[in-house]
């Protein structure tokens, strides 16, 4: 897959909840048209990098750019604007809201500017791609079951037409079956042209579709590499593709 | 008492408690939004019914002219108040952010007093001095435009909540605040939003029921707590439920005052205390339970 120039940068991001340190100068970036695979451990701060680069939380120090610009000190919405969006760790759906609803909302930004006639279009895609959530256009979201809740939170994000896509733990919960339809979902995004950058517990998937990855470890990145090199490193392997391991 | 009277009681208790419930449901909108209890509520009420008596009496305007004058102005009072007061400290807890809007009552209150000066303020019925019969039942003619006036911003409300994309990014912020942030949505415009919303109904309410109650710089109080009652009986958050909580409540009242024994009138405003208290003791998710998730 050939990927472009770079489009998200990190560089030296420190950020804090309240006194507890929890991005310790963490660095990377992610280039047009990668899929950038993002590994760590419980806790190791990987929702955190994501939250900072939505903007929900502000780094202490550190550079954040995307597509050129600086994005630190950005409102959150002014993010999704440029063109990041994000499908958050638990889906995070409009639970009362219908599936039609929260997929609206996806666009608010473009419906605010009147431009519904190309946001219906959008909502008749999505129900290609997942084509139940069509048929539960108009059920509340909260009552969807795991997978399509997930189909739904990746087409809420995908509403608002982001050049970055960002994914946290998508397939976490879901069956093996269902887990690998999101996967492949998410290929089929890329190569539709959509920069990808995945958080994901199952290394093994989200390597098997990533151009390159890095791994976390309390705050920090400790490992980087293309996928091939992390599928291979013993560290990786031990940590994260444990079973994998064994068999070794 | 007989049937007729009974007939009488609810009209008048059903009357005063939509006022009730317009009140409740400025208190729900901005504890959607935000998670405060507005002390203020009360003084958008009484601000709605001054204004309204400046335009309409002193000022001679058309009825319909000074009535949306009126609610437009304090919609802006209230923009103003989260702007100035909110705002700055959003990141606060809620707890001293309830606290600010103790302070702003006082302060609009006082300003009010200066404004308006102490006495109450008499403001004409909207239809005269009228009452329709219904058997042997008198409608006052001012409680048909309360009950009209109430019924059209339910109505309008909902319809705002349930279609229009704005009235859903209120709905996604209280449900969800980031993810409605990831979705693009500014949340503190929404904030400010449910805060010109609450302030515009409070002062509906304080319109058109100055006529039936005087127009007094410190008639507030009264207004936001039994409104505050209708709240918690409709269960904190819940839109509708704080609408029907607030007609309880007036019919409590009402009844209260029908029923009690001679001479024990007079404590019609304590019947809404109790009955708030027995809810919280009882049953404090509300009757209608709490959903907030609903948005309105
Ligand atoms: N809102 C918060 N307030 C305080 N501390 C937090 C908060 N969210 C996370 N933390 C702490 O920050 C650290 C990093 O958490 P983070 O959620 O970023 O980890 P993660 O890599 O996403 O983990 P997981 O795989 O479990 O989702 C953890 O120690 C966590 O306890
Ligand atoms: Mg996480």
């Amino acid at each position: 897959m050939m990927t472009g120039s770079v489009l998200l940068t990190l560089s030296g991001v420190n950020a804090y909840y309240g006194q507890l340190h929890v991005l310790k100068g963490v660095s990377l970036h992610v280039n047009e048209r990668e899929i950038v695979a993002l590994l760590g451990a419980n806790g190791a701060g990987k929702t955190t990098t994501l939250r900072t680069i939505c903007a929900l939380l502000k780094p202490a120090t550190g550079r954040i750019t995307f597509a050129g610009k600086d994005i630190v000190g950005m409102r959150p919405e002014a993010v999704v604007r440029l063109g990041i969006t994000q499908v958050p760790e638990g889906r995070q759906l409009f639970g009362p809201l219908s599936v039609r609803d929260n997929l609206l909302l996806g666009a608010y930004t473009r419906l605010c500017a009147g431009r519904k006639a190309e946001v219906l279009e959008d909502i008749e895609r999505i129900f290609e791609l997942f084509p139940i959530l069509g048929e539960r256009a108009g059920q509340r979201s909260g009552s969807l079951s795991g997978g399509e809740q997930q189909m739904l939170a990746i087409g809420r994000a995908l509403m608002a037409r982001p050049r970055l896509l960002i994914l946290d733990e998508p397939c976490l919960g879901l069956a093996p079956l269902v887990a690998r339809q999101i996967i492949h979902t998410i290929s089929q995004l890329r190569s539709q042209g959509t920069t990808i950058l995945l958080v994901e517990q199952n290394a093994r998937a989200a390597l098997s579709i990533a151009d390159r990855g890095y791994v976390m470890e309390t705050g920090k990145v400790v490992l980087e590499g293309s996928a091939e090199e992390l599928l291979r490193n013993r560290e990786v392997r031990r940590a994260y593709l444990g079973k994998d391991y064994e068999e070794v | 008492m007989s049937l007729a009277e009974l007939l009488q009681y609810l009209v008048t208790g059903v009357t005063v408690g939509s006022v009730y419930g317009l009140v409740a449901l400025g208190f729900t909108i901005i504890y959607n939004a935000t998670g405060i209890i507005n002390f203020a509520q009360g003084e958008f009420v009484v601000l709605g019914g001054l204004i309204f008596y400046s335009l309409y009496v002193a000022a001679h305007l058309p009825l319909v002219a000074a009535l949306v004058l009126a609610v437009a102005a304090v919609a802006l009072i209230g923009v103003l108040m989260e702007r100035l007061t909110i705002r700055p400290l959003i990141n606060s807890p809620v707890v001293t952010l309830i606290i600010i809007t103790v302070g702003v009552s006082v302060l609009l209150r006082g300003a009010a007093k200066l404004i308006w000066g102490p006495e109450a303020l008499p403001v004409p019925p909207f239809s005269g001095e009228h009452s329709l019969f219904v058997g042997s039942v008198a409608v006052h003619l001012q409680y048909l435009w309360v009950l009209g006036l109430t019924v059209l911003a339910v109505v309008g409300l909902r319809l705002f909540f349930d279609h229009t994309i704005v009235g859903k990014a209120m709905q996604a912020c209280a449900i969800n605040s980031e993810a409605a942030q990831l979705a693009g949505i500014s949340v503190s415009r929404m904030v400010q939003g449910s805060f010109a919303l609450s302030a515009a109904l409070s002062a509906l309410a304080g319109i058109v029921i100055c006529p039936i109650t005087l127009a007094s710089y410190d008639g507030g109080a009264l207004l936001a707590l039994k409104g505050f009652c209708g709240t918690i009986i409709g269960g904190l958050g819940n839109g509708l439920g704080a609408v029907m909580g607030g007609v309880i409540i007036g019919i409590l009242e009402k009844l209260g005052i029908g029923f009690a024994p001679q001479g024990y009138a007079g404590y019609q405003d304590a019947f809404a205390f109790v009955v708030l208290l027995l809810m919280l003791f009882i049953r404090p998710s509300g009757l209608f339970g709490r959903q907030r998730t609903e948005g309105i």
